[in-house]
C-alpha cells in the first residue's frame, strides 16, 4: 500500500451505460500491491480530486479495472478519461469479500445498481474455481434496463441462477420487474449452507439482509459492503466513521452481524 | 430457493404452511400450464381464483390509456399470483400476463374460503401467508418509490453503489 498516488495509464475503456464507464488501468512504472475482490483504490483525477472506487475486475498482477459512475466533478472527470490518459492511484485499501470462509457453501451475490461492480471480481474468482463452492446465484437490481451493468456476462454467471430485475421497465423489457429481493424466491440455495455477499444502496442492503435472515441465513454469513465519505483511506481522518468502525480501514466489507445495529441508528 | 430442501420448485408460499394445512389446501389444487404471452386475468374482472407459480414468470400490469399495459412487477417461481380473491370487492386490481411458459398450482377461491371457514387454524395460517406476501410487496413498492439507484449529485460512486 502506498500513501502517494502512483501514475497509472488508461489502457482500455468501455462505456457501460449513459453515465458509467469501465477503465482498465496499467502502471507507468511501479505497481500497487495486489488487490483482492472487494477492496478499493483512491483514484485521483489530476487537478480535480480523488474518490474511492472498488476494483471491478482484477485482470492480472499489474492491471486493475474500475467501473465509475459519473455523479460529481471527480467521477465525471474520471469517466471522461480516454485511452492513454493518466491518473493517480493509491491502494489497495479496505477489507475484502471473505471467499475463503465461503468455500464449499452455496453463494448468493446480491447487487443493487453499481453495487454489482465490486462484486464482479468475487464472481470471477468463484468461476475460476467452480468446484470449490456450491451453487452460485447472482441477483442484480437496476433502475432501468439501460442502467443494468454487465448484462452480457450474466449468462456465464448462471451457476445455476443469475438474473436482473429493474424498477422501471422500458416497453421492450421482457425481464423481471421489482426490487432485487423478489429474485430470492427463484434462487437456489440452502439457507443454512449459504454465504451471501451484498452491495448496493444502504436501504437495499438492509432490506436484503433482513430477507436473508428471515429465510434462515445467519447474519455472520451475510457480508455487506458499506459506503461512507472516505477521504484519507488510511483510517486517520475519520470522515468514514460508522460507530466504532472506520470504513476505509475496517470496511468496506463487514459482516451483517456487526453492521446491523449500526445501520438502524439515525446518526452516528 | 431450497428453503425446504427436496421440495418441488414453486413451493415458496406453500412451504410457509404447516404440513397438515398444506396437505388439505393442496387437495384443492389443480396443476395448470399457460403458454407464454397469455393473459391470465384483467384488471376489474372477478377474482375467483389464485395461483402458486411452480415455474416461469408472470408480469402484473396496469392499463395506461394511450400506452397500453405498463408492467409494475413480475412474480416468479414459488410466488403467489393473486390475493384479490381474499377480500371484497374480490376484483383484480391488476392485469396478469405470462412472460414465458408457466406451470402453476391453481386454486378456486370459493372452496378455499370454505375450507378456511371450517378450519380456522388453517384459515389463520393461510391468511398469514397471504398477508406476508402482501406486506412484502408493499415494502418492495415503497423501496422502489425511494428511487435508490438514482445518483444524488454527490460523489457517490465510492466503494460500491
Amino acid at each position: 500500500m502506498t500513501l502517494t498516488p502512483l501514475p497509472y495509464r488508461v489502457v482500455d475503456r468501455r462505456d457501460e451505460t449513459h453515465d458509467t464507464v469501465t477503465l482498465v488501468l496499467e502502471p507507468a512504472g511501479e505497481a500497487l500491491g495486489s488487490f483482492a475482490p472487494g477492496q478499493f483504490a483512491m483514484l485521483y483525477a489530476f487537478g480535480v480530486g480523488e474518490v474511492p472506487v472498488s476494483v471491478s475486475r482484477i485482470p492480472g498482477e499489474r492491471r486493475i479495472t474500475h467501473t465509475v459512475r459519473a455523479v460529481g466533478a471527480v467521477t465525471r472527470a474520471l469517466c471522461g478519461l480516454r485511452t492513454g490518459a493518466w491518473l493517480g492511484v493509491r491502494g489497495p485499501f479496505g477489507t475484502c469479500w471473505d471467499l475463503a470462509a465461503a468455500r464449499g457453501r452455496d453463494l448468493l451475490v446480491v447487487a443493487g445498481g453499481i453495487g454489482i461492480a465490486p462484486l464482479r471480481p468475487l464472481i470471477d474468482a468463484v468461476l475460476a474455481e467452480p468446484h470449490a463452492y456450491g451453487r452460485l446465484n447472482v441477483l442484480a437490481g437496476a433502475r432501468t434496463p439501460g442502467d443494468a451493468l454487465y448484462r452480457d456476462e450474466f449468462p456465464a454467471w448462471e451457476r445455476p441462477f443469475a438474473a436482473v430485475t429493474v424498477d422501471r421497465p422500458s416497453d421492450d423489457w421482457t425481464g423481471r420487474v421489482g426490487v432485487v429481493t423478489t429474485l430470492l424466491g427463484e434462487a437456489r440455495f440452502t439457507p443454512a449452507g449459504t454465504t451471501a455477499f451484498v452491495c448496493g444502496p444502504e436501504v437495499m442492503i438492509r432490506a436484503t439482509a433482513r430477507a436473508l435472515v428471515h429465510r434462515g441465513v445467519r447474519p455472520d454469513r451475510i457480508r455487506v459492503s458499506l459506503e461512507r465519505n472516505m477521504r484519507c483511506a488510511t483510517g486517520h481522518c475519520g470522515h468514514c466513521q460508522l460507530g466504532p468502525l472506520l470504513l476505509c480501514r475496517d470496511g468496506p466489507v463487514v459482516g451483517y452481524d456487526r453492521a446491523e445495529p449500526l445501520l438502524t441508528v439515525r446518526e452516528l | 430457493m431450497t428453503a425446504q430442501p427436496g421440495g418441488p420448485a414453486g413451493e415458496g408460499v406453500l412451504a410457509a404452511l404447516p404440513a397438515e394445512h398444506r396437505g388439505r389446501l393442496m387437495a384443492l389444487a389443480r396443476d395448470t400450464a399457460f403458454p407464454g404471452a397469455t393473459r391470465i386475468f384483467e384488471e376489474g374482472e372477478e377474482a375467483d381464483r389464485f395461483w402458486i407459480i411452480r415455474s416461469g414468470t408472470v408480469a402484473l400490469d396496469v392499463h395506461v390509456p394511450g400506452r397500453g399495459p405498463a408492467v409494475v412487477e413480475t412474480v416468479g417461481a414459488g410466488g403467489l399470483l393473486g390475493w384479490s380473491w381474499l377480500c371484497p370487492p374480490r376484483l383484480w386490481h391488476l392485469g396478469a400476463e405470462t412472460r414465458e411458459p408457466v406451470r402453476a398450482w391453481e386454486f378456486e377461491a370459493a372452496p378455499v374460503r370454505d375450507l378456511c371457514a371450517h378450519n380456522p387454524a388453517l384459515g389463520l395460517a393461510l391468511v398469514t401467508v397471504v398477508a406476508e406476501t402482501i406486506g412484502d410487496r408493499l415494502r418492495a413498492t415503497r423501496t422502489r418509490l425511494l428511487d435508490l439507484y438514482e445518483p444524488r449529485g454527490a460523489e457517490r460512486s465510492g466503494t460500491g453503489p
